[in-house]
């Protein structure tokens, strides 16, 4: 079996928590944000995979687990609104939605 | 005697009152007899109180009575109280009897004036002020007569005030007594602040006690007083109100621009006499200024085209031959000039009154003429107030007056040959341009026809008067011609006795050369103005007749070194530089606003990038820690 | 306990007031001037409670509010308060009575507000203990801000913002002071309060002294005002209702006055000396300065606001002179300055009642129309001007005095301002009621109401020009007192006593 170093286990991870960041960043379509914000999630559940296996403790795994839990529903909620958006800006341009924005 | 004292100010006091009151329910006869009775009440009790007080010379020198505590705090107390003495007998009696002449006279000038109680009260006040002013025992009740009568000159100049005209000369009456005034309140100050009191008598025996002759102090003292009186006596440098004065009614300029306001610096100069005395170098001032002011005004009147601008610079010539005389300690001669005066330039105001109203308004002296035969009672009027005017020699009062002054002017200790000179030039250019008034506008043919006839009510003040200009001059009359001291041996009284240098024997020579410059100024005027007027055609038209004309441009002088500077800054200034520096204040917050807020774009992918931004940034110093 | 009655019985009046809004607009003026007039009628039943030449106070009540921070509840009245709340209460009727046609709108909430800021300046000039004295100083401000931010003229919220910031910032600055004042006292004395007659002769050094004296003179020259603070005046006079302005200039600018007399002189007796040439100075260039800006308006409000400025300039001028002609002239001040400024805003009030303009650009010729507002405004502004026989000349000549026993050159510029104030008061006259017609406006004199108003001013104002003595006897002991904290405290023990001025030597201040 190939022992992989933790360090690399954690840059993979941060590498692939950078790439969702960068995904959330750069892309302007809402579904893609929300995708992206998924790995970004996934990615701290790897760390915690990492964590686990480095120390031996089945913590990280229950933690995993409760991540996939608040994602599901973060995905759930997440949707929802996006569709409200939808309804009312009839488009998902996220820069289209700037009506907080300060008027002088 | 207290009573009567206090009632003379008072009545008119209290006409004013009543007709401000009550004054639109009055009827015009009411209102003159009001108006009117006052006045004539008071000059009975100045009679009165006159009379008592000759018959108790030398032993009771004055009455006074005090009628209420005025102020007191402090180390500082002055009373409304009145002291009358022999200075205050005649200017009371000038006062009050001319006064109520010119009362009597407004009742027919201002009788188709829509504004007639109006006119009657702020007359009132008029003479209840000036009577304050003369009457008053401490140096700040006259103060308040002083202002009293500025007050009064301005409502009343500006009393026709639907023309902006009237507004702005009533205007720059006021500002410019007002500098006068406010030279003379500092030196009210110094005096307080040396001597601890406002009364007059006192003020003068500390002065003359405490104070060195020629002492810095009693200068600046005497000479801002000095001031004050040049304010309101439109002598140089602060006389240009008084020609522009003449856009009020013709009984106001008879009264306060000729017989009373503008003579107050006079009878400040005489009751604070000590003073000058203190500061000799002051008391030439005034001297030299009386000289060249008589000059000055002297050489406009002979330009002028409105006849009432003639008769305001004679005014200014004649008060200038007063503060002659108060320079050179002259005290008496100064006070018989002013009453004579009062007498006469009233008379002459009052008759060219007359001749404006009947010839529709017309002041333009070039467009009459011939008015000899269509109004002979005033034109001999006018032609008897002209003639003391002009000294004419023996008939006149003015002969006496007014010689009496050029003697003094280089007899006296203080005097000399210069200011005679002066004194004697003044007389001829009076003579010239007095008689060139008569000659333009009773001479010739008639150019304007008068529109009706003045009636009785106007026309016997003015007969009264002309009588007064003859027989005036007899109570005072000169060491040869007779020797009566009447009026000297009264008013010495109250004022210093003139010293005079060694030289009685030449008088008659003086009394010969004035006799003959007045009859040749006379005779001058009439061949230049009536018999041959090609003679000064040139003169007409040049230059220097209009420099002349202008009041030698001192009006200009002070538009442009004053007038304009104050207004341009007011201008320039006129948003506040100081809310200007707030309001950029404000500006700058909101710029700072607009600057910041590109940060409130409401994207969403921003906000993010600054988060992430941030978190690294965070990160780092941690790591780096 | 009369003075806690006045208190509570404009703040009953002003809820009365509030509440009856709602039964139409005749309840709420009602209600106001049976509050003011049931005050005036106590403060008036207190006069008898003077005693002349007496240093004590004439009424003195005082309670425990929050001893542990040593907070008192400290009223108490001498002749200079007393003079005061005459002023205040009798203007605060000629204010109810001034907007009696004028405020149509939320009438009850109208009330309500001036009343409070009425009780607030009561409060003022009554508190003796510092923390109170704070609190009522800002209840004068809030009120003040809804009456110009509601009922004002076009400009009012820029005008009721300024209002408001000003005060509330110059307020600020004092209550550090007064804490710090607070602190240091506890620290030296071991006595933490905030009682006045405790404060007096806390020990402090020099440079402590005049920084704790800086935060209270920043709300008082804010409040007088002086320049260059006075900023906010001209536009919350002209904005506000003229109720308003008359409260404005006549009450809130004497609170100030009140606050150097009651507080700076006696409290920092040397720091104030040390700044007394700047504050002579402040006030020489408030007095030009003011009627330079007043003489060029052609907002008449604005005009009068500006000239408020210019006599205020007087006030300080004479507080920093520190002698008792100086102070008897600028109690005089305070009042004729209230009642004369206080006529001339009810006239151009009523004015613009009238015309629906303070522009006098379009006005003139008006005194045909309206004699007897002419012959009002003549008065005032003859009074303005400081013409002898009326108040404003008593108060100007003891100031002027006062000033020149002082600092004469300061007070010979001062006598400047004597010329300059004519320029402003004859150009009212010739612009508003002389000259032509700019405008052929149809105008009603002065109604029934409007003339008692006008008439008694007149009245108070020539009254108090020729019979002055109550009003400085009543004020003398308090302002003795006043001035024997300062003689005690700076006539420094190694400087000889200077008894009579000195001319070589007093062209600039000892």
């Amino acid at each position: 079996m190939l022992t992989v170093p933790v360090e690399t286990q954690i840059l993979f991870a941060g590498i692939l928590f950078f790439l969702g960041l960068t995904g959330l960043l750069v892309r302007r379509n809402l579904v893609f944000m929300l995708m992206s914000i998924e790995i970004m999630f996934n990615s701290a559940g790897l760390v915690f995979i990492i964590a686990a296996k480095h120390w031996n403790q089945p913590d990280g795994q229950v933690m995993f687990i409760f991540i996939l839990a608040v994602t599901a529903v973060e995905v759930a909620i997440g949707l929802a609104l996006i569709l409200q958006v939808y309804h009312h800006f009839k488009t998902l341009d996220v820069d289209a939605i700037n009506k907080l924005k300060d008027d002088n | 005697m207290e009573t009567i004292l206090a009632l003379i100010p008072a009545l008119p006091l209290f006409s004013f009152l009543i007709l401000v009151i009550f004054g639109g329910k009055l009827s015009r006869k009411s209102a003159s007899w009001i108006g009117a009775g006052s006045v004539g009440i008071a000059a009975l009790l100045t009679v009165v109180i006159g009379i008592n007080l000759i018959h108790s010379l030398p032993g009771i020198k004055s009455y006074s009575v005090v009628l209420w505590q005025w102020i007191h705090a402090g180390n500082l107390s002055a009373n409304i109280a009145f002291s009358f003495d022999s200075l205050s007998l005649v200017f009371c009696f000038v006062i009050t009897f001319v006064g109520l002449l010119i009362h009597i006279y407004s009742i027919g000038f201002m009788a188709k004036d829509e504004g007639f109680t109006r006119f009657f009260a702020y007359m009132n006040l008029f003479v209840s002020s000036m009577l304050i002013l003369v009457l008053a025992d401490n140096i700040l009740l006259m103060y308040l007569g002083w202002e009293g009568v500025g007050l009064c000159s301005y409502l009343l100049i500006g009393f026709w005030y639907k023309e902006p005209v009237n507004g702005t000369a009533a205007r720059k009456a006021f500002i410019i007594t007002r500098i006068g005034d406010t030279a003379m309140i500092i030196g009210i100050f110094i005096l307080f602040v040396s001597f601890g009191t406002f009364n007059i008598q006192d003020l003068m025996h500390l002065a003359s006690a405490k104070w060195a002759v020629g002492s810095s102090l009693a200068v600046i003292t005497a000479a801002l007083l000095l001031g004050g009186a040049l304010g309101k006596s439109a002598q140089l440098p602060l006389q240009t109100w008084l020609p522009d004065a003449m856009a009020g009614p013709s009984p106001v300029s008879a009264l306060i621009h000729a017989a009373t306001m503008v003579t107050a610096g006079v009878y400040l100069i005489a009751r604070t006499n000590v003073l000058f005395s203190l500061a000799p170098i002051v008391q030439t001032i005034i001297a030299i200024i009386g000289a060249l002011t008589l000059l000055i005004a002297g050489f406009s009147a002979l330009a002028q085209h409105d006849l009432k601008r003639i008769l305001a610079y004679s005014t200014i010539s004649q008060i200038g031959y007063m503060f002659l005389a108060l320079g050179v300690g002259a005290y008496s001669g100064a006070i018989f000039h002013f009453m004579i005066h009062a007498f006469f330039k009233a008379l002459l105001f009052l008759a060219a009154g007359v001749v404006i109203q009947v010839l529709n308004e017309e002041h333009d002296i070039f467009k009459m003429g011939g008015l000899r035969k269509r109004m002979p009672v005033v034109f001999l009027t006018f032609l008897i107030g002209s003639a003391s005017l002009s000294a004419l020699p023996l008939v006149t009062a003015g002969f006496y007056s007014k010689d009496a002054i050029l003697w003094f002017a280089f007899s006296s200790n203080s005097g000399g040959m210069i200011l005679w000179l002066a004194g004697i030039v003044g007389a001829f250019l009076t003579a010239l341009y007095s008689f060139r008034m008569i000659f333009i506008t009773f001479y010739g043919e008639v150019k304007t026809e008068p529109a009706f006839n003045a009636g009785k009510l106007m026309t016997i003040p003015l007969i009264i008067l002309a009588v007064l200009s003859v027989i005036g001059g007899f109570i005072e009359l000169p060491g040869s011609m007779g020797n009566v001291h009447l009026f000297s041996g009264l008013v010495n009284n109250t004022l210093p006795e003139l010293v005079l240098k060694n030289v009685e024997h030449l008088e008659w020579i003086f009394q010969l050369v004035s006799s003959g410059i007045a009859l040749s100024g006379i005779y001058l005027a009439y061949l230049f103005y009536y018999k041959k007027p090609e003679f000064i055609e040139t003169f007409n038209h040049s230059r220097l007749n209009h420099f002349f004309e202008k009041g030698f441009e001192f009006d200009n002088l002070y538009n442009v070194v004053f007038v304009k500077p104050v207004v341009w800054f007011a201008e320039i200034d006129k948003k506040d530089i100081f809310d200007q520096l707030n309001i950029s204040i404000a500006n700058l917050s909101l710029l700072g606003n607009r600057f910041l807020s590109v940060a409130q774009n409401g994207k969403l992918r921003w906000y993010l990038l600054s988060f992430a931004i941030g978190i690294a940034l965070i990160l780092t110093l941690m790591i780096n820690r | 306990m009369i003075l806690v009655y006045l208190i509570v019985i404009l703040l009953a009046g002003a809820f009365l007031a509030w509440i009856s809004g709602n039964l139409g607009h005749l309840w709420p003026r009602i209600i106001s001037i049976v509050t003011l007039s049931v005050d005036l009628f106590l403060i008036v039943l207190s006069l008898v409670h003077i005693v002349p030449f007496s240093d004590k106070w004439l009424i003195d009540i005082q309670y425990d509010w929050i001893p542990q921070f040593g907070i008192g509840f400290h009223f108490a009245l001498d002749g200079l308060s007393l003079l005061m709340l005459l002023l205040t209460f009798f203007l605060g009727i000629i204010s109810v009575l001034i907007s009696w046609k004028e405020i149509n709108s939320k009438v009850g909430f109208f009330h309500f507000n001036l009343l409070l800021i009425l009780a607030g300046i009561v409060g003022v000039f009554l508190s003796l203990d510092l923390f109170l004295f704070y609190f009522f100083w800002e209840l004068m401000l809030v009120p003040m801000y809804f009456l110009i931010g509601i009922w004002g003229h076009e400009n009012r919220t820029k005008a009721s913002y300024k209002f408001f910031l000003y005060t509330q910032a110059s307020g600020l600055l004092m209550f550090i002071s007064i804490l710090a004042l607070y602190f240091v006292h506890g620290k030296s004395t071991g006595m933490y309060t905030f009682d006045y007659n405790q404060l007096l002769g806390t020990q402090m050094s020099a440079s402590t002294a005049v920084l704790i004296m800086s935060g209270f003179l920043a709300a008082f020259l804010v409040k007088l005002p002086v320049v260059p603070l006075h900023n906010w005046l001209p536009d919350a006079h002209s904005e506000a209702p003229t109720a308003g302005s008359l409260i404005l200039a006549a009450l809130l600018l004497k609170t100030g006055a009140y606050g150097l007399l009651r507080f700076i002189v006696p409290l920092f007796p040397t720091a104030s000396v040390s700044f007394a040439p700047i504050g002579m100075t402040l006030g020489v260039i408030g007095i030009l300065y003011g009627a330079k800006l007043a003489f060029a308006q052609t907002d008449l409000k604005r005009l009068i606001a500006y000239t408020s400025v210019s006599h205020m300039g007087f006030v300080i001028l004479g507080v920093f002179s520190f002698n008792e002609l100086a102070y008897q002239g600028v109690v005089m001040q305070m009042i004729a300055h209230g009642i004369s400024t206080g006529a001339l805003f009810i006239m151009a009030g009523q004015l613009s009642e009238r015309i629906h303009t303070r522009d006098i650009t379009l006005m003139g010729g008006l005194w045909e129309k309206a004699p007897f507002m002419g012959a009002i405004g003549l008065i005032f502004s003859m009074a303005s001007l400081g013409l002898p026989g009326l108040g404003n000349f008593i108060a100007e000549l003891l100031i002027l005095i006062g000033a020149f026993e002082a600092n004469i050159l300061l007070a010979c510029l001062a006598c400047l301002g004597l010329i300059a104030a004519t320029l402003y008061s004859l150009r009212i006259l010739q612009k508003v009621f002389y000259g032509k017609k700019n405008t052929e406006w149809k105008m009603n004199d002065l109604s029934i109401r409007e003339k008692i108003i006008s008439l008694s001013l007149v009245v108070i104002i020539i009254g108090i020009g020729h019979l002055p003595q109550p009003v400085l006897d009543i004020a003398k002991p308090a302002l003795l007192k006043t001035l024997e904290y300062h003689n005690e405290n700076t006539y420094h023990k190694n400087e000889v006593v200077k008894s009579k001025p000195d001319f070589k030597s007093n062209i600039f201040f000892y």
